[in-house]
């Protein structure tokens, strides 16, 4: 795993584009913009961008409601991405499907999913495929603290730990299941330790340092590339915004959300960045800019593009109807 | 094209050995397969011919359902063997909020080309969770197809229909049809989806019937002819997409219908395609559209109320006679 000062960089460029993109639909959610709803994983990048980091364009990732993350991660592109929350045509999935639906099959995001651990059992299927096909790509599943109460999960980690498939399932354990603490809705404390029921290798991570997340990863994906089979990865992190934009919030206090703003994983990661001299004060906000500059086309292009017809809602049902 | 006597089960069996012998991305996954060929002898052979591409699964539904949307999404054409279609409960996410959807909610960037096979329907004293017929559940989800057989010929040319097809199609199959016999063409052959067969011609009243309801047609008609009443069957086969114009060529030249279905009769197929006949065809009716299916309540054990519950020969001569005021 090359941990060279460019390979750093890309990565704080990329958690700092998580971190704006989610601001600005934010802001475009707040504006009215945006219909639906959105789930913005802002104190999360840490996670998302440190699996993302170690993965190939053709592994295989799904994602949840909570998913922009891994999208941009994972190599989406930005206009598709934005142009889809605001219900454009030219949208990746063309307008039908919004913040919670997006996925991008050329780049293996096998989508994000509305169903609190629905693509558990997706991915044990794309890693069981990856079997039959005889190749050596990997398959993640990212999903919450609550979605690791389903009943999906344990099917799906069991059949991938008989099988020995390539697959990681990344648990971002970020103490909340909407407004249910996780301290109260899972039994045991920590969910690393359910890997050992499955004979798997779990592992609790500080999910807020994108660089334990990395290592952490590397060595999953090794193990899944060697046909070793799964791992189970919990990273511990904490989301700064609501739910759901608009979310009040009654469920915590401003106090713990303060502990862990302290705790933000791309201020951390850009102090590190500058004690090893990598990162200056104006580089840093050189990054931002030309991130900036990014997404400022994005939301144009999104702005910009036309609504879908009415009757468009008709196509794309079936392959061959 | 000359034919021989086979199983429905042979039937099943004889189309997955050609296609997966054609095509290596096929595969098929559940419960208790390997070691007798499926609980049904539906895979005899297969496990054998095809060692390392049947694969059986943990007592997991959900996961085996989810299974088979991953593995279609990613390059294989998965064959879902749900044991038996009550199970299907256990997997309703996967199949109607996932498989049903992704490719509609992702704006169509992907294909799901998934055969989800279900053991169905009653009459074994099996009681009420081994026992139901639930198409109309998957009839009401778009996204799905869905394919009730009746005939070995049938079995075989649909089975390979739903492999190819690049949809998630649900297709049942009568458990106590397994061991039916039929002619079935000794050449390679493929049945479209969406067509129906009008199995037996007439004159007088349209039997509109799939999957074992079809059997209970066959007997009700030549009963029929002894009162001089002159019975159509038509045999559905797939009810998404539904061939209406076979059903309505029918009815244009009978003017009455009966459908038949063994599924309770409330909210079952029966009642949507009612529905569509009176809304596309009432000029042409001359009695109104029967139906004919078990009465509403879960299937019972003991056979004395089994047998009451579930549609019989009887009930289909009475609705045709009553079609045909006679």
């Amino acid at each position: 795993m090359s941990s060279d000062k460019q390979t750093l960089l890309e990565i704080y460029r990329t958690m700092v584009t998580v971190r704006r993109f989610e601001t600005m639909a934010g802001e475009y959610f707040a504006a009215g913009q945006i219909p639906g709803f959105i789930h913005l994983s802002i104190g999360q990048e840490g996670s998302s961008v440190g699996v993302c980091s170690c993965l190939r364009k053709d592994d295989y990732v799904v994602t949840t409601h909570r998913g922009h993350g891994h999208m941009i991660a994972k190599g989406a592109d930005l206009k598709r991405m934005t142009a889809e929350l605001f219900g454009k045509k030219t949208g990746y999935c063309k307008g039908k499907g919004g913040s919670m639906h997006i996925a991008d099959f050329s780049i293996g995001i096998l989508g994000a999913n509305g169903v609190v651990a629905g693509g558990l059992p997706i991915i044990t299927g794309a890693g069981l495929s990856i079997k039959l096909r005889k190749t050596d790509q990997v398959a993640v599943a990212f999903f919450g603290d609550g979605a690791a109460n389903r009943g999906p999960v344990h099917e799906a980690m069991n059949m991938a730990a008989i099988w020995k498939l390539p697959v990681l399932f990344v648990c971002e354990n970020n103490q909340y299941a909407s407004t249910t603490p996780m301290h109260y809705a899972c039994s045991a404390g920590d969910l690393y330790t359910r890997a050992a029921a499955y004979d798997m290798p779990g592992e609790k991570i500080n999910g807020n340092d994108v660089l334990a997340v990395r290592e952490a990863t590397a060595s999953a994906v090794a193990r899944a590339r060697a046909g070793e089979g799964p791992t189970f990865l919990e990273n511990v992190t904490y989301r700064l915004k609501g739910h759901y934009e608009g979310d009040p919030q009654k469920y915590r206090t401003t106090e713990e959300i303060e502990i862990w703003r302290q705790k933000d994983p791309i201020e951390h990661f850009g102090r590190m960045l500058a004690q090893k001299k990598y990162l200056t004060k104006k580089h840093a906000a050189q990054i931002r800019e030309a991130v900036q500059a990014e997404l400022s086309e994005a939301l144009a292009f999104a702005q910009n593009s036309p609504f879908p017809e009415p009757g468009d809602a008709m196509a794309d049902l079936y392959s061959n109807p | 094209m000359s034919e021989r006597i086979l199983t429905c089960s042979a039937a099943l069996a004889e189309a997955l050995h050609e296609e997966m012998r054609r095509d290596e991305s096929i595969f098929i996954l559940g419960e208790d397969l390997v070691a007798h060929g499926g609980v049904f002898g539906q895979f005899k052979g297969i496990p054998e011919a095809f060692p390392g591409r049947i694969i059986d699964s943990p007592i997991s539904e959900t996961g085996i359902a989810g299974c088979g949307v991953g593995a279609a999404m990613t390059g294989m054409r998965p064959f879902i063997d749900f044991h038996f279609s009550d199970f299907l409960t256990c997997g309703m996410d996967e199949l109607c909020n996932q498989a049903a959807k992704i490719r509609y909610m992702s704006g169509g960037q992907v294909k799901l080309p998934m055969v989800v096979w279900c053991p169905d329907g009653a009459g074994l004293r099996a009681a009420a969770q081994h026992s139901q017929s639930l198409e109309a559940w998957f009839v009401h989800t778009p996204g799905l197809k869905v394919v009730v057989p009746s005939e070995p010929a049938d079995v075989k040319g649909l089975i390979k229909a739903a492999i190819w097809d690049d949809n998630p199609v649900m297709f049942f199959q009568h458990k106590k049809l397994f061991a039916k016999e039929g002619p079935v063409p000794e050449e390679e052959y493929v049945i479209e989806l969406g067509r129906a067969a009008v199995k037996k011609e007439g004159r007088d009243v349209s039997l509109l019937c799939y999957g074992a309801a079809y059997y209970l047609c066959l007997e009700a008609a030549s009963t029929l002819r002894e009162d001089a009443i002159d019975a159509e069957i038509v045999d559905l086969r797939t009810l998404k997409p539904l061939d209406m114009d076979t059903v309505a060529r029918s009815i244009r030249k009978t003017h009455r219908a009966v459908i038949v279905h063994e599924a309770c009769l409330t909210g079952g197929f029966g009642a949507e395609l009612a529905a569509r006949i009176q809304d596309e065809l009432f000029d042409e009716l001359d009695a109104p559209v029967k139906r004919v299916g078990a009465k509403d309540v879960p299937i019972p054990f003991s056979p004395s109320m089994e047998d009451f519950v579930l549609p019989s020969v009887a009930d289909v001569l009475e609705a045709a006679r009553a079609v045909t005021y006679r």
